[in-house]
């Protein structure tokens, strides 16, 4: 355990502890833009260094570590002066579009800046230009907003054990690009929008949906595979327009392309809003599979759907509809015995859901006929 | 045709840096034509044996060629392929040499106030023979380290030597190497930085190609200081013949048993593998060169840790240049007594520079610590081009300072030019003269360190970026009042706030230019004139109407059709037209071109 | 689930997801994880990066491979002569864990003769792994501390199925990596709510907690639960349903958020079953392949619409919480069964869904402790009998549920259908990444189906070489039961002689080619491999 003081305060922390977490123990704010706490430490931004008495410069406090009997100044005019030139030098060269941004209310750069006060700039001079040209469906880059921290090259890296993106070329030209400008092998998992401190990486189906003020957050559990993995669902009038996940949970935060980015099947104009009865008879009834959109839109195509629907099915109410099944079913299961009625259930159901179904076919219809798609 | 019994004749030729350059290769085509033309007709009582040898250091009198006759060795300057025939019909031939081709008292005079280590055997020795270097005393180095010293007597006998890293920064080695191997591990790692990327510095290329051996025996007894068996040169690939070379010579010592396992019957081993850099500036500042050669995009991470506790492959690492490495088989044959001896207090030993700009005798020297600039750059140098006026001299390339003329008399060593705002640095030696705008020369380092920031930090990447933006419009004649002190306010933070040496010293030219010729700035931003005539767009051409001849030589050198005006009659420069090129001042006999 | 429960008495996966990272070594063997389990993949790879290390067993160049210390192809369905000589090395070399074996297991004696003739050179005829790997992964596995082993259908839909899973048990026991954490059997389970839903009883032996629907006295306490007479009579299996509604002995179905003639076998059999019934309904969110043979279609909620629990593939059962209301006339499932069964007079009444998790509880003492409060923050893994019980992340700490660990010889026996003359390929099926099963949600999303549009099959190039097929060319994929036509994608991925399609895609539905044969114990399908025949069109 190694000894150290911060702005006065003393705690003992593990060997390798930084001076940044040891901060953190003794609740000393330090501002940070490139630091994540599940990547490792960068050192880019310079907005977290301190004093540390014996080093001649200030250092990052987020990639040093502590050594026994350190004392550590995170705030001085000194170091807050330097903060404030790093900050009007990212601004300097930063798009000042918060009015329409999308991470407005939840951008780390932003909510620096507010309490740097930063409203004149000491520096001007050009600013990045680049021309948005990605086809991508899932992540919105807007270069011109990226800070470099370089959280999106590591989380891709040390997480996701891809490595699309990496930073490239040099000086103030630098940015981050995937090799030879191509999109090569990414998983679309959305890590790297997921760890971005501004606007520079959102979701492309977020756009215009709904800024942070107006969320309802909602905390649930993937639909997809069996990870399991915590969801947080971002409401705004009855519809869900963005999920992502916290970080202390089982999947640390992390997502896939599908627990981040498939949940428009939500509010598909596809879904079943009414009970329908059969019309046409039965053996009509498997016309030839409706074309598929190819590349591109993709899905089912809905005007074909609702034609060929009507002629098989026509609308009901609940009543009848299940007024219905419970005649037909009873009626089967009085001339055939309740072993000629079999359920299955879901997989993609709640355990609530499951165990009231087999309840119902076993003491309901009384027969252990059911079964799920657990063998698929 | 060979008689046994037939004298040897060496042809040296230098195809160094310099060297080559000038036509070193071609130099010695020459020779082997001349010679086997002659063989056709007469017998030669003697066989003529070509050496290659690495830069000799006074590059402004390429081709160097040696003709070495016996215990007779005479040299000849400023050879071209040409005068080969000359000098194998007179002096090969008939034994007479050709006097007016030698080196003459200048030449002398360039090495006088010269100490020569590790250049000596540059230039003399075949590098691409390890059996010249071991003639020469080669590999005795380690060779006592092994049977006679224990790795910790080695380290105090480089601490005493007071041998400090020749990279930059001076940190004293051998408290380097303590420190690395009181790290608990059981793989270390010897580096050589050999990414130098100073424009205009030539000196560790001019080492490894000119006495390899010197910098893979350095590491050797480095290796064996510290407890590392595995070496890694990292050079840049823009060195195409310094890498041969030292391929070369690794894989001869390997033959010879003196890389690998057991080293002289010890139960030392080392080994050494060559990296090659991509020619990034920053790749030569240590924790980027380590990602680099770990395979990543070379970007410094911060320190501490510094590499000595975590460096390649999160293992201690010692990282020396290779002028460090190359001093320290000199330092173990001779003794730390002999290197503290030359040089001043708490700076020992030479010091090679690379000495360009405005000088007239232009080249590689070593020096002796402590020496003065006035020395180097008249005794040494000639003195200025033109016997113009001498202005400042950049020292510490990209990174360095500006030192002006009333500053000539102070001892180069690590603290006096610290202490004047400038380093010794890898040890890149500019001198300015009057033609030179002070402002302009900032500009030029500040694009440099600009464009080769890696874009990790804040501070170089967008700081250094501003920096350029407010010297560029002082140049442009947009300055505004209150430049300089932004200038030096951002310099300053971009010192303090920058993760590694590259944007903590990028500033350096920007400060030391405004300490010391704040005029200049000022003379640009309010009246905007440039005093040294070179920034372009403060400039006005015009004709001086009493030394117009109307020879009409200014219209037709001039590319934007700005001046008119018929034959023998005055001639006239539109300034709405004129692109400030200067053709017309270059081209006018008659000094009738004003420029102002 | 069935094999494991026969070794230890209790199916599901013996350790937590966290503990993946703390592994020395992993053994990923028929599990494509990083696109089935992408997270579970993470913490693979994070496991790798912070010093284990991996052992893949996989006839494809799965993602996974890259990061793997030794990767071992085998040919499909040669999973047990791999296994099997792992464990002859174990034992030739003396690496096995002789006082966990004494302790904990029981049939060791007759089990490890079963292994002598499992040569290395024998497996590497029949499984065409190297037989140096062979021992190379043996001497891994045995020697670490710390090692864990995953699966998933790639194990268990074949029809030795069962065989495969006690080989990998055997495994398990030969070396002592069970009962402590970092070690264990783990078959991940491939949808969300697929260990809730065997949990829950929708199985047709077990009623809710694996409790035996013939068990006298376990029927007893379901009657007098649920106020009514049940039937001791194990019921069918959702393969044998098909079959039973084929032969007329199964009149009606009632399906609740499944899609059977997708994600079933035989596609062009499980149609003919489904529209020779009397009656059928489905209740789905949208109107599926199976729903279109319906007699009626209920529309229900999605996830995003209902509150209730899911329990993931490490038996954690965590909250699903509503967000939105369901549209239109959609009603969540709960009140869909509710209704119904109060309307055929078998009268049920709950007021939240939290009163039906009680329920479970009283029934299940595994889940008794839990409630929805204690659920809101991370989740609970099963068991976690008590109110202050924290959940139980690894199993069989200090023992087996059946007592001992049971050694199961098995031997190697080949598939089902094997490649001939007339259909010279080893089909497998399974998922992709951007696609999720039978691609009645993803499919309908824009943007994956930007990326991955359309079906493909995966064909290694030096056989599409052969055939004359290039890349991207439709080309038609054939076997005994159909026939489709698909886009080729020429890779290395799949080995020589074996093609891949997912079975995502109804336009080419990989089941229209796949066998229905079943494992005899659990009566899974052999999806992995089938005989098929490639030709240009």
């Amino acid at each position: 355990m190694f000894k150290v003081t911060i702005d006065g305060k003393t705690i003992e922390v593990q060997e390798g502890t930084t001076v940044l977490d040891a901060a953190k123990m003794l609740d000393i704010p330090i501002p940070t833009l490139c630091h994540h706490p599940k990547l490792t430490p960068f050192g880019g931004c310079r907005l977290c260094i301190v004093e540390i008495k014996g080093i001649p410069r200030p250092v990052t406090s987020c990639t040093t570590p502590v050594s026994d009997g350190m004392e550590v100044t995170t705030s001085n005019p000194y170091i807050e002066d330097l903060r404030k030139t790093v900050l009007e030098l990212i601004l300097s060269d930063h798009p000042n579009d918060c009015m329409v941004c999308e991470k407005a209310g939840d951008c780390t750069l932003q909510e620096l800046a507010y309490f740097y006060g930063i409203r004149e700039n000491r520096f001007e001079g050009e600013r990045r230009i680049y021309t948005k040209r990605d086809g991508n469906p899932f992540i919105e880059r807007d270069l011109e907003k990226c800070i470099m921290c370089g959280r999106c090259v590591k989380v891709c890296d040390e997480v996701e054990g891809v490595g699309a993106i990496d930073f490239g070329y040099r000086g103030f030209s630098s940015k981050i690009c995937t090799p030879f400008g191509k999109d090569l092998n990414c998983e679309f998992c959305g890590q790297c929008v997921a760890v971005c401190p501004t606007g520079a990486l959102t979701g492309k189906m977020w756009k215009q949906k709904g800024r942070q003020k107006d969320i309802k957050e909602i905390e649930t559990t993937c639909p997809y595979c069996g990870c399991g993995c915590s969801l947080t669902l971002h409401v705004r009038r009855n519809e869900v327009i963005k999920i992502t996940s916290r970080e202390d949970t089982l999947n640390e935060g992390w997502l896939c392309v599908k627990g981040r980015f498939s949940y428009s099947f939500i509010n598909s104009p596809d879904r079943l809003t009414k009970p329908l009865i059969r019309i046409a008879p039965k053996d009509q009834s498997n016309p030839p599979l409706p074309p598929f959109v190819k590349g591109g839109r993709g899905g089912i195509n809905n005007s074909l759907l609702v034609t060929r629907y009507s002629s098989l099915f026509r609308e009901a109410s609940w009543d009848e509809a299940v007024d219905y099944i419970a005649k037909r079913l009873k009626t089967l299961k009085d001339k055939y015995g309740p072993d000629a009625i079999a359920g299955l259930s879901s997989a993609r159901c709640t355990n609530e859901e499951n165990y009231l179904f087999q309840k119902f076919m076993r003491a309901g219809i009384g027969t252990n006929n059911i079964d799920h798609c657990a063998r698929y | 045709m060979q008689k046994n019994n037939l004298k040897k004749v060496i042809v040296r030729v230098c195809i160094g840096t310099g060297g080559l350059a000038a036509g070193g290769k071609e130099v010695i085509d020459a020779f082997k034509k001349e010679i086997s033309d002659r063989c056709i007709d007469i017998d030669l009582d003697f066989t003529c044996h070509y050496q290659k040898v690495g830069c000799r250091g006074f590059c402004a009198r390429d081709v160097l060629v040696d003709v070495v006759d016996g215990d007779k060795s005479l040299t000849y300057q400023c050879i071209k392929p040409e005068m080969a025939a000359r000098i194998v019909d007179e002096h090969l031939i008939g034994g007479k040499p050709v006097k007016e081709w030698l080196i003459d008292d200048t030449y002398y005079a360039f090495h006088a106030k010269q100490k020569k280590i590790l250049l000596k055997d540059c230039g003399t020795i075949d590098p691409e023979d390890i059996n010249a270097y071991i003639d020469v005393g080669g590999y005795s180095g380690i060779k006592k380290v092994l049977s006679e010293m224990n790795p910790e007597d080695v380290i105090s006998e480089i601490k005493a030597s007071g041998l400090r890293g020749r990279g930059g920064a001076g940190f004293p080695t051998g408290l380097k190497w303590e420190i690395c191997r009181k790290t608990p591990g059981d793989t270390k790692y010897i580096i050589c930085n050999a990414d130098e990327g100073d424009p205009g510095a030539f000196m560790d290329r001019s080492i490894i190609e000119g006495n390899p051996h010197s910098v893979i025996e350095g590491m050797m007894i480095a290796g064996y200081a510290v407890g590392s068996d595995h070496g890694y040169v990292y050079i840049r690939a823009e060195y195409p013949f310094a890498v041969e070379r030292l391929r070369l010579a690794i894989s001869q010592a390997h033959e010879r048993g003196y890389l690998g396992k057991n080293i002289f019957g010890s139960n030392f081993g080392f080994d050494i593998k060559v990296k090659l850099g991509a020619g990034a500036f920053v790749c030569g500042e240590e924790t980027a060169l380590i990602a680099s050669i770990e395979g990543q995009r070379g970007m410094p991470r911060a320190k501490p840790p510094f590499p000595v506790h975590h460096g390649l492959w999160g293992k201690p690492t010692v990282i020396n240049n290779v002028e460090t490495l190359s001093n320290i088989p000199y330092i173990i044959r001779n003794g730390a007594q002999w290197y503290a001896s030359i040089g001043t207090e708490k700076s020992k030993g030479t010091k090679v520079f690379a000495l360009t700009g405005k000088v007239k005798n232009t080249g590689l020297i070593e020096v002796p610590m402590g020496i003065t600039l006035r020395e180097i750059i008249y005794d040494i140098g000639g003195g200025i081009i033109g016997d113009r006026e001498f202005k400042a001299v950049q020292t510490g390339g990209p990174s360095g300072g500006c030192i002006p003329a009333e500053m000539l008399d102070i001892p180069v060593d690590y603290e006096s030019l610290a202490q004047v705002g400038s380093i010794v640095g890898s040890g890149g030696m500019v001198v300015l003269d009057e033609t030179d705008c002070m402002v302009n020369i900032a500009r030029f380092f500040l694009e440099f360190t600009q464009a080769e920031s890696c874009g990790k930090c804040v501070p170089c990447r967008i700081g250094t970026k501003r920096l350029l933006e407010i010297l560029d419009r002082i140049t442009k004649g947009l300055g505004r009042e209150g430049d300089i002190e932004l200038l030096q306010k951002l310099s300053s933070d971009i010192k303090a706030a920058s993760l590694c040496g590259l944007g903590q010293t990028a500033p350096n030219p920007v400060l030391s230019t405004i300490r010391y010729f704040r005029e200049e700035y000022e003379a640009h931003i309010r009246d905007k004139k440039c005093p040294a005539k070179v920034c372009r767009d403060l400039l006005t051409y015009y004709i001086i109407e009493e030394f117009c001849k109307g020879c009409g030589a200014c219209l037709r050198a001039c590319p934007s059709g700005a001046i008119t005006g018929e034959k023998k009659k005055l001639h006239k420069i539109n300034p709405d037209i004129c692109i400030k090129c200067g053709a017309c001042f270059e081209v006018c006999k008659f000094k009738a071109v004003g420029r102002e | 689930m069935a094999g494991l429960a026969t070794v230890f008495g209790s199916g599901a996966m013996t350790n937590s997801i966290t503990e993946i990272e703390d592994n020395d070594v992993l053994f990923v063997i028929g599990s494509n994880t990083t696109e089935t389990h992408p997270i579970i993949g993470l913490k693979m790879k994070k496991a790798v990066r912070k010093g284990a290390r991996l052992i893949v067993a996989d006839p494809r160049r799965i993602d996974l491979v890259r990061f793997a210390h030794l990767w071992l192809r085998q040919r499909p369905g040669t999973d047990i002569a791999l296994l099997n000589a792992m464990m002859h090395v174990i034992l030739a070399e003396g690496l096995e864990d002789k006082r966990f074996i004494e302790e904990w297991t029981e049939g060791y004696d007759e089990f490890r003769k079963t292994l002598n003739e499992y040569t290395p050179e024998f497996a590497e005829k029949l499984s065409g792994v190297p037989k140096d790997d062979i021992v190379r992964a043996a001497r891994l596995y045995a020697s670490a501390e710390k090692a864990g082993i995953y699966y998933t259908m790639g194990i268990t839909q074949h029809s030795m199925g069962t065989n495969n899973v006690f080989a990998i048990a055997n495994l398990a026991l030969l070396t002592g990596n069970l009962g402590k954490e970092n070690s264990g059997v783990n078959p991940l389970r491939g949808q969300n709510n697929v260990q809730g839903a065997t949990d829950m009883g929708c199985i047709p032996d077990v009623y809710p907690g694996y409790q035996k629907v013939h068990i006298p006295a376990i029927k007893d306490k379901f009657e007098r639960a649920w106020e009514r007479k049940l039937s001791d009579r194990p019921g069918l299996t959702a393969t044998e349903m098909t079959e039973a509604a084929i032969e007329g002995r199964i009149k009606a179905m009632y399906i609740m958020g499944e899609n059977p003639v997708m994600s079933d076998p035989y596609m062009n059999h499980t149609i003919k079953a489904l529209k020779g019934l009397d009656f059928l309904v489905v209740q789905d969110i949208f109107m599926t392949e199976t729903a279109e043979l319906a007699d009626v279609v209920l529309p229900a909620a999605s996830f995003a619409e209902k509150d209730g629990t899911f329990t993931n593939t490490e038996r954690k059962v965590q909250r699903v919480g509503k967000a939105v209301n369901p549209p239109g006339e959609a009603r969540d499932d709960l009140r869909i069964i509710t209704e119904l069964s109060n309307r055929m007079g078998y009268l049920m009444h709950y007021n939240t869904p939290e009163d039906v998790l009680h329920e479970i509880g009283s029934l299940w003492p595994a889940m008794a402790g839990m409630d929805y409060r204690r659920l809101e923050k991370t989740g609970l893994q099963w068991p976690c009998p008590t109110k202050d019980h924290p959940g139980t992340p690894y199993l069989f700490k200090g023992g087996f549920p059946r007592g001992k660990g049971a050694f199961t010889p098995v031997t190697a026996i080949p598939s089902k259908e094997l490649p001939d003359r007339e259909y010279p390929y080893v089909l497998s099926t399974g998922r992709v990444l951007f696609h999720y099963h039978t691609g009645t949600m993803t499919r309908r999303s824009e943007a994956l189906n930007k990326v991955i549009p359309e079906a493909y099959v995966e064909i290694n190039p030096e056989d599409a070489m052969a055939i004359g097929i290039k890349d991207s060319e439709r080309i038609r994929v054939s076997s005994r039961r159909g026939s489709i036509e698909i886009k080729a994608m020429l890779t290395d991925r799949a080995g020589r002689g074996m093609v891949f399609i997912p079975f995502h895609f109804r336009e080419a539905a990989a089941n229209v080619l796949t066998n229905d044969a079943l494992d005899p114990y659990c009566k899974i399908p052999e999806l992995k491999v089938c005989a098929v025949r490639i030709e240009r069109i």
